[in-house]
């Protein structure tokens, strides 16, 4: 996959075979009581990678940064990090530290000792301690506040105080559980840039715990998307978006149409997908779909186009009435209802300001799409 | 619904407010008393208070109520503290049921098996009755009031806060003493005044296990009393009375100025 406006654009270790994983989760199982958590789960992250793992609530993903942490030890499996077995190493020895999802700020204590408190634990001198401190608030921008205790602070600035703390002591690696969680929008957006730029700025290896989808797109090189304690897809944000590997991980991220159906016949990397209502799909890029087969055509809404007429040539046309639609300014996004009585969401882009063709509520309407829109889903 | 000034209101809290605090107003009032007859106003006079340092049966009494208070509340405090911690930290171990109930038996015992136990106890492992059975009774009754006080704010205190510390590098114990203790320290002095006041104003359990020589001052003002009520025995009262007066009005005072420099200070924050 080509690199598609990432940051780093020559930054991608997993596709090296020589590259070693820093931090590898070997078939790692984590059970409390009846309850499975993680589930034989193996992962591996790599040296300065900003790695999200993406998930539902109770789908394991705090688990795991938890088992990494130190506060839990893994039911059966093994944690290597920088090659060393983390079994039985507690918290207070690993070289990771945690921004929590609380903040778990120190209410006893001002911006300055929280900061410095990891510092003072280690052992540093105290005048290093305070240049370290020092430069930490400077780098999240609190150095009006370092007298301050946490309850005299915003939640945004109680936010980067959390941040300053967990990079204070320069681990090797950063957990960050729902780091922006707390925040409001505007703020998550602002602070999702913050968080990528200190990334990059001090070269640490980031694992993010977060629910939210965009965040995870925005910040990642590569997301795992898990489900029930088992991982269902490690890839780039471009790739888990355009090449999902499951229903499941395509109907998690973002939107997307699923038209089910069997496979009619296969011809090179072409196939015709026929639906229950007897509609026919062309698609140029089968995957492992073989003749027979019952898939999902799984397509994202800004894929499909709509028109009030067939359009000349089109591949894939179906039709149907325009059953919703909502102007947003920027785009418009129109759901339709096929004849078969599925609905389709569309949604397209007002690139001009004249309106072409006006299509309104229950006007009759096509919906098409090029071969190789979508993708052919056999999980 | 009506929250005037109605007849009915006023008549109410003036009736109840009567019936609370009369008894302690006339004690007061009489403390005043020059005649020496308790029912009998002879007019205002502060002699009682004067005689009353002068008696030194009185006085030592109270050195002995001090110390006991001040050593039990302290070791209760400890002990209620680190069974607190035990129930809510260490939730799955085996009879923590029974522990817990046998814990907070003794908050609904009735005093006197208590005291009538613990003298059995002290008579049974040869321990003569004094200053330290006295303090080691009321280290056994109050220390369960701690442990009420401290678990409740452990509930609800975030353990994310010791798991901050640890993954800073701080060890388990140094986790404790540096942010378990000072973030729930305003429990644990709370569960110390309690156990103080408890060791205080106990009687009960004191005429139990205390013997010559470490007479608290409940036992003699009570042992005062039933040779006859004098007005000293209400003036070493209105003291009492004004003690820990002082002592609830300046914890709520300085209660009510931290929660007035936190809205402040929260506000300056949202503003900043």
């Amino acid at each position: 996959m080509k690199s598609l406006g990432s940051i780093r654009r020559e930054f991608a270790p997993w596709n090296d075979p020589s590259a070693t994983p820093y931090i590898v989760f070997e078939n790692v199982t984590k059970r409390f009581g009846d309850f499975t958590a993680v589930n034989n789960l193996s992962l591996s992250i790599y040296e300065k990678e900003f790695f999200a793992l993406l998930g539902a609530s109770g789908c394991g993903k705090s688990t795991l940064l938890r088992m990494l942490a130190g506060f839990d030890e893994p039911t059966s499996g093994r944690i290597l990090l920088d090659g060393q077995d983390m079994r039985g190493i507690p918290p207070y020895r690993r070289p990771v530290n945690m921004m929590f999802q609380s903040y778990a700020l120190f209410p006893h204590m001002t911006v300055e000792a929280n900061i410095g408190f990891g510092l003072k634990q280690e052992g540093m001198p105290r005048a290093q301690i305070e240049q370290r401190v020092a430069e930490m608030l400077k780098l999240v921008k609190l150095e009006q506040f370092s007298k301050r205790k946490p309850h005299q602070l915003s939640g945004g600035q109680r936010q980067r105080v959390a941040l300053a703390r967990s990079v204070a002591k320069r681990p090797k690696v950063l957990l960050l559980d729902e780091p922006l969680g707390a925040l409001d929008k505007k703020l998550r957006e602002e602070t999702q840039f913050e968080l990528m730029d200190l990334q990059q700025s001090l070269g640490l290896t980031f694992v993010v715990v977060t629910h939210d989808q965009e965040e995870a797109m925005t910040m990642a090189d590569r997301i795992a998307i898990l489900d029930k304690g088992e991982v269902m897809q490690v890839a780039t944000p471009a790739e888990v978006y355009e090449a999902p590997i499951s229903r499941f991980v395509a109907g998690f991220v973002g939107n997307v149409n699923m038209f089910e159906g069997t496979v009619a016949a296969r011809d090179d990397d072409s196939v015709r997908i026929t639906g229950a209502s007897g509609a026919e799909i062309v698609v140029g890029n089968a995957g492992e779909a073989a003749a027979g087969n019952a898939v999902a055509f799984a397509i994202r809404p800004e894929k499909i186009r709509v028109s009030s007429r067939r359009p000349e040539g089109a591949a894939n046309a179906m039709e149907g009435e325009v059953y919703d639609l909502a102007y947003l300014g920027d785009m418009t996004i129109y759901h339709v209802r096929l004849d078969d009585g599925q609905v389709v969401k569309a949604s397209a882009l007002n690139s001009s300001r004249a309106v072409e063709e006006a299509l309104s509520w229950n006007d009759r309407a096509w919906i098409s799409f090029p071969p190789d829109a979508g993708v052919v889903l056999t999980r | 619904m009506n929250s005037g000034w109605s007849r009915f209101n006023i008549s109410s809290i003036v009736l109840g407010f009567a019936f609370l605090y009369l008894p302690i107003v006339l004690l007061i009032i009489f403390s005043f008393n020059e005649s020496k007859l308790v029912t009998v106003w002879g007019g205002f006079s502060t002699k009682w208070y004067g005689s009353l340092f002068n008696n030194q049966g009185l006085m030592d009494a109270a050195w002995v109520t001090a110390r006991v208070g001040v050593i039990s509340a302290t070791v209760a405090t400890v002990l209620g503290t680190m069974a607190a911690l035990t129930l809510t930290r260490y939730t799955r171990f085996r009879g923590r049921i029974l522990f817990s109930g046998m814990v907070f038996a003794p908050l609904v015992m009735p005093e006197v098996v208590t005291g009538l136990s613990l003298l059995l106890l002290f008579v049974a492992i040869g321990l003569d009755r004094g200053f330290l059975t006295v303090t080691l009774a009321h280290i056994t009754f109050s220390m369960c009031f701690v442990a009420v006080v401290v678990q409740s704010r452990l509930v609800s205190f975030d353990r994310s806060l010791e798991e901050a510390a640890m993954d800073l590098g701080a060890p388990p114990v140094k986790t404790f003493f540096q942010i378990t203790l000072p973030v729930i320290a305003p429990a644990i002095v709370s569960g110390w005044m309690l156990a103080f006041t408890l060791s205080l104003d106990d009687l009960v359990i004191a005429s139990f296990a205390s013997g010559p020589g470490a007479t608290t001052l409940p036992m003699k003002i009570y042992s005062q009393v039933r040779l006859g009520v004098t007005p000293e025995i209400n003036a070493a009262c209105t003291l009492m009375i004004g003690v820990v007066a002082v002592g609830v009005i300046a914890a709520s005072l300085i209660n009510k100025r931290r929660e007035i420099q936190r809205q402040r200070d929260e506000q300056a924050a949202q503003r900043a």
